[in-house]
């Protein structure tokens, strides 16, 4: 049972925790299904024994094959001290299941993930301590602003509207499970865009609105997206959202990644959030960051008042999670102050025009 | 970067309806070249790009998408936001699917009703884009003020309330009309628009006003001086009412105060509708303007091509175009009796109208060495003509007298001195050039074999002014009885007057401030009539100059070098204490994007260099020398490209951030972190000036915490270059005899080193060192150097000593790490090439270290293991008191 009567009562709860102290977000699923060291027959579950596809790394699917493993993890980042945790459905769009030959289940595989994650949310709530849950819409695996095609740069392999309509998809099978969208780990602002065109027309239909948050790549330290964006070109692409909170996730570790949230601090006029990797990845593709590490950098983050949210991404555990949460505890957030009212447009670089 | 504005204009280049050149394109279907208008227009310096693809024989959802998704892959084009301009839902919506950014939607209206309206409305808000709207409702467009406000008033209301529009995403076109149509109901057109303008701004706060401005001169057609005087005129009015945006070419438009004030009265009346018969006065001056616009369009005007040949050669040399030189100087050669009379017949007199236009300031330096470029060519297509001849008869040319010229050992730097020799070429004289790095030794050999009439030095770096003085203590020695010329950075009428003119008695020695001077001064000296007057003239001016100087000399209070120490600046170090960096040590880059130097130019320098003296981008609007200025910036904005694209240049970078402390006006920077062993010494001078104010007396070391102070302080270093690729492709213009190109090339280089020693200090002070991780400057406020910490270069008024580059580079290895040497002189090679320390005090500033009493130059010389001789050599520029007699002595 819930501890709130509706989700706008448990967000009014969230929001009033996220004034006074810097709200826990969850780490990362991948890292955590990885260390469980499943095999194909894993996700394949009776139901998909004998599918055409290979299945294995199609962690969405544990929704539906393993939901007993989804629900520890989400137990384990509660337990480890997470106000906020992610819906396991990163890849749960028809595009991106559609690798597996299973477009046509994404949206069952969608709904799964969410109904998960409320109840594990739920075991733990209580009216002093609320939990959210975040429904998370990964990039897809297309790009709308890239040509795959180096010799045809007007080339696209998918259009606005497929991508819109396979978030769409996603976000109507989550949206009665969740308490926000989580539109990350975002390399083409364009895609984002498609997602936030799908969750406004969702609101719009529905006619109550699912608060959105926006988070960001930073691919590289050039500063920008893998679609070229500076943080600020990006925060102005998709301010229309009108997000609950902004942020950067992803591609780099703490310390790559400073000066970029320290960017979003400066020019956005929501919460702030930020969940980076443990570090870079080691030649082995592993993350070497400690606990103690992660949450010393992002302790600083707190202390400096650039954040409001903070958990982690790829190669944090509920360990990282409960230090993070330690190494925040008791700092106040950083405050969210409106800026000069101004047209803000961009392409790759922003453009103001003072109103 | 953030682009911010107050106003924005946006221009028609990418709009099918408003240029017909890129409806051509579009509809031959030539993307690449339609996206190479877009380009242009951008690095032209577009804020924004409106994309129009409203032509009724185009697949008009086909043409914007294809384009939009075509320049996605520009990172040039792309940097800047799109207006996806039509008046199609359809179309619109199919743009809104292919950018990534936060665009601008031009336009929806009313016109089909409100509900069609909060339908388009929304759909641009879920986009994420904001709207133009039109002042267009079920009755029609808005004409009157009422109307214009009227219809505005109900769409805010909308777009606010019901839509959920930020008011800052809104920008109302209330519709700007013909005038001047001699329909009398038109007349109010312009003061409509001008004050619904204004009742917008203040009645419906946040939003904007925009306008498609060509349309108030449509009944003007075909005049373009009296178009482009009404929009500028009509944007003055409207902008001050509240109009930021602005559809219109940025060629069709005028600088207010420099339209003809005539014209702009009665253009002002028509606008203003202030008086019944405004339109008929323009019409009545209107036919004198007819024609003067095509000359400023962009269209090639080659009516000159008719003229015959003579003026032909005249026009091409005054308009600096090589297009047909060598054709028309072949056909002049052909109707001469001998090929030396067409140099000495129509090019010279082309030259001449070119000297005099010159003198009288009314064309610059880049105009005059287009000129020259002109020139050399057509003399190139002749010389064998005239070598065969010659070999027939015998005879030699004669010239106007031979100059000889070199920059002098040690120093590098060249591109003052060779604007100077295409300026005396320009002029009929004989120039021989013996470049960078010249012993004095072959300067007067040189002079010697060619029999010269003058010799002319160039320098930049101080060690140069002490090797000019030796070349003038040589002439006098050898017996020259010819004139010395004396230019460059580094030099100044009264060094010249000081120091070197008393080492050469036998002739002139003459300081020339600048390249536009030298042919006046070249032509006097080479007068039997003028030069006794003229040179009489110039040695009584340096007269004075000595004798001032003299007098000057004690007048200035000077404390004690120990004063001036207890006067130095004081810092609470355990208070403030000094950051670390994040990555001590060497740092080396070797192919810095250039892409990114070319956004970050400061261009001031770059006009001075070509004697346009003057603020960019102010310099660009100056009534005589805005013109010569954009045009030199237009071709140094092409050479960039092909800089860029084709790597003509490397750019090359070393840092060094090392464990460091002063002792005393040294600065140890040691090995390690123990802070034991020394691994190597900065020496520094301090200011001796007795200050009225409480300002300390400053030295560099006082930037870093003392020995004593147990601090643990750093000091770093860096030393950067674009000029790998420049001296090669500088030698092969010149061998084409484009000495536009080859200084342009070297102007470009230095300016490009200036860029990335400015922007490796920001990634130093961000990244490396880090003690600014947060800071984000504008390029502007990255110009006006408005960051904490400094990068002062040695040999500059700091650390006025060059030698203290020795030690830099040792630490930085910079020879063997990116190629940069030092000449005997410490001259850096190649010569775009900048170096320095970097210091993070937060009190740190740029200063100057000002003149030396004899004390602090002996203990100096102490310092430094030098004698008192060898310190007095290298800080000769800034000894406060006369070597002959020390005062030390007294």
């Amino acid at each position: 049972m819930s501890a709130f009567t509706s989700s706008a009562d448990r967000r009014a709860a969230l929001g009033e925790r996220l004034g006074r102290r810097i709200l826990i977000l969850d780490g990362a699923a991948g890292t955590w299904l990885q260390d469980r060291q499943l095999q194909e027959v894993d996700f394949r579950g009776a139901r998909f024994a004998d599918w055409r596809s290979p299945l294995k790394g199609n962690n969405d699917l544990l929704n539906l094959t393993r939901p007993d493993l989804i629900a520890r993890m989400h137990g384990e980042y509660l337990a480890a001290g997470a106000d906020l945790i992610e819906t396991n459905t990163f890849s749960s769009t028809s595009i991106a299941q559609a690798d597996y030959a299973l477009e046509d289940l994404a949206p069952e595989i969608a709904a799964a993930g969410a109904r998960l994650a409320r109840a594990a949310a739920d075991a733990v709530e209580t009216t002093d301590r609320p939990v959210g849950v975040l429904g998370a819409l990964g990039p897809t695996n297309k790009t709308l602003s890239l040509s795959p095609d180096v010799n045809d740069p007007g080339f696209r392999d998918v259009t606005f509207e497929q991508v819109r309509a396979a978030y769409a998809a996603q976000a109507a099978a989550m949206a009665p499970f969740v308490d926000f969208f989580l539109v990350e780990t975002v390399f083409d602002t364009l895609n984002a865009k498609a997602a936030i065109k799908a969750l406004l027309d969702l609101d719009a239909a529905r006619g109550e609105a699912v608060p959105i948050v926006v988070s960001g790549t930073i691919t590289d330290r050039s500063g920008r997206t893998l679609s070229g964006q500076t943080t600020e070109a990006f925060w102005n692409s998709i301010r229309h959202a009108a997000p609950w909170a902004v942020g950067l996730n992803c591609a780099l570790g703490a310390a790559e990644l400073r000066r970029y949230v320290a960017e979003m601090a400066r020019v956005a006029d929501v919460p702030v959030i930020a969940y980076p990797n443990a570090g870079l990845p080691n030649e082995m593709g592993d993350y070497d960051e400690t606990p103690e590490e992660t949450a010393a950098h992002l302790g600083e983050w707190a202390a400096s008042g650039l954040v409001n949210i903070l958990g982690g991404c790829c190669g944090t555990t509920p360990a990282h999670i409960q230090a993070i949460a330690a190494a925040a505890a008791g700092t106040p957030p950083r405050v969210v102050k409106p800026r000069p009212r101004a047209m803000r447009l961009s392409g790759l670089e922003p453009f103001e025009l003072a109103s | 970067m953030t682009s911010i504005a107050t106003f924005v204009n946006v221009g028609e280049r990418t709009n099918v309806t408003g240029s017909a050149k890129f409806r051509t394109l579009i509809t031959e279907g030539d993307y690449a070249a339609a996206v190479e208008v877009a380009r242009q227009q951008v690095e032209n310096g577009a804020q924004i790009i409106d994309v129009n693809m409203d032509e009724g024989l185009l697949d008009s959802v086909h043409a914007m998408q294809t384009f939009l998704n075509l320049i996605a892959a520009e990172p040039d084009v792309a940097r800047v936001p799109v207006m996806i301009d039509s008046s199609k839902w359809e179309v619109i919506e199919a743009g809104l699917r292919c950018v990534q950014g936060k665009s601008i939607v031009n336009s929806i209206s009313m016109k089909e009703g409100e509900a069609a309206f909060v339908e388009q409305a929304r759909a641009c808000r879920a986009y994420g884009a904001a709207v133009v709207v039109m002042a267009f409702d079920e009755d029609g467009q808005a004409d009157t003020f009422e109307r214009k406000t009227g219809i505005c008033a109900r769409a805010y209301k909308i777009l606010t309330q019901t839509v959920g529009f930020a008011p800052e995403d809104i920008i109302f076109d209330p519709n700007i009309f013909a005038i001047a149509t001699g329909i009398e109901e038109h007349d109010g057109y312009g003061v409509a628009f001008i004050e619904a303008a204004k009742w917008i701004k203040e009645n419906l706060p946040g939003c904007h006003v925009s306008g498609g401005v060509s349309n108030v001169s449509f009944s003007f057609r075909g005049n373009e001086t009296v178009r482009r005087a009404m929009h500028s005129v009509f944007l003055y009015h409207a902008v001050r009412a509240g109009m930021d945006m602005g559809i219109v070419n940025a060629g069709q438009l005028d600088i207010y105060d420099d339209i003809d004030a005539e014209l702009r009265t009665r253009v002002e009346d028509v606008i203003l509708n202030r008086r019944a018969d405004a339109t008929e006065r323009l019409l009545e001056i209107a036919e004198r303007y007819r024609g003067d616009g095509a000359k400023a369009g962009a269209e090639k005007d080659l009516s000159w091509r008719d003229q015959p040949v003579a003026e032909r050669l005249k026009h091409a040399l005054v308009h600096g175009v090589t297009d047909y030189v060598v054709e028309d100087t072949e056909e002049a050669r052909r109707q001469a009796e001998r090929p030396l009379h067409v140099s000495e017949g129509p090019l010279m007199a082309g030259m001449n109208v070119v000297g005099d236009l010159f003198g009288a300031g009314k064309m610059f330096l880049p105009q005059v060495v287009k000129s020259a470029r002109v020139m050399k060519q057509a003399v190139a297509h002749l010389i064998p003509f005239m070598e065969r001849e010659k070999e027939a008869s015998g005879e030699a040319g004669k010239s106007n007298g031979v100059i000889v010229m070199a920059t002098v050992k040690g120093d590098v730097h060249d591109i003052g001195k060779n604007i100077v020799g295409v300026v005396l070429q320009c002029n009929g004289y004989d120039v021989i050039d013996l470049g960078v790095m010249t012993p004095a030794e072959t300067i007067l050999q040189t002079a010697k074999e060619k029999n010269a009439d003058i010799i002319g030095l160039s320098g930049l770096i101080t060690p140069s002014l002490d090797e000019m003085i030796n070349v003038a203590m040589e002439m006098e020695r050898q017996g020259f009885d010819i004139p010395l010329l004396i230019g460059g950075a580094t030099t100044s009428r009264t060094h010249t007057a000081v120091k070197i003119e008393p080492a050469y008695a036998r002739d002139a020695t003459i300081h020339v401030v600048d390249a536009s001077r030298a042919a006046g001064v070249v032509g006097l000296l080479l007068n039997e009539g003028d030069k006794a007057d003229y040179v009489a003239e110039v040695r009584a001016d340096y007269r004075r100059i000595r004798h001032t100087r003299e007098n000057a000399k004690t007048a200035k209070p000077r404390l004690s070098l120990a004063a001036a120490r207890d006067n130095k600046l004081q810092t609470e170090w355990l208070d403030d204490r000094p950051p670390a960096p994040k990555r001590p040590g060497l740092s080396v880059y070797d192919a810095w994007d250039l892409w990114e130097l070319r956004r970050v130019i400061d261009w001031t320098p770059f006009f001075s260099t070509w004697d346009l003296k003057g603020r960019y981008p102010q310099i660009l609007d100056h009534p005589e020398k805005g013109e010569a200025a954009r045009s030199l910036l237009r071709d140094a904005n092409d050479m960039l490209d092909r800089i860029v694209a084709e790597k003509w240049l490397t750019a090359k970078a070393v840092v060094g951030l090392w464990p460091a402390n002063a002792r005393g006006d040294d600065i140890v920077v040691w090995k390690d972190e123990i802070r034991e062993d020394v691994r190597a010494v900065f020496h520094t001078l301090r200011q001796e000036h007795d200050k009225d104010t409480d300002r300390p007396n400053m030295a560099l070391a006082d930037y870093v915490a003392p020995v004593e102070s147990r601090v643990a302080d750093y000091v770093g270093g860096f030393a950067v270059s674009t000029g790998f690729g420049e001296a090669e492709r500088s030698k092969a213009f010149e061998a084409a005899h484009d000495d536009y190109s080859s200084i342009m090339l070297k102007a470009l280089a230095d300016r490009l080193a200036e860029a990335l020693a400015e922007t490796l200090h920001e990634k130093v002070r961000r990244d490396l060192w880090a003690y600014a991780p947060d800071e984000a400057l504008s390029s502007e406020s990255l110009i006006a150097e408005k960051y904490r910490g400094v990068r002062p270069a040695p040999g500059y008024p700091a650390q006025p000593d060059h030698t203290e580059k020795r030690t830099l580079f040792e630490l930085l290895d910079a020879p063997a790490n990116i190629g940069i040497r030092l000449t005997e002189s410490y001259a850096m090679t190649p010569a775009a090439s900048v170096s320095g320390l970097y210091f993070s005090h937060p009190q740190s500033v740029y200063f100057s270290v000002g003149k030396l009493g004899a004390e602090q130059v002996a203990d100096y010389a102490a310092r430094k293991g030098w004698t008192l001789k060898e310190a007095e050599r290298w800080l000769a520029p800034i000894l406060g008191y006369d070597m002959a007699k020390p005062v030390a002595a007294e």
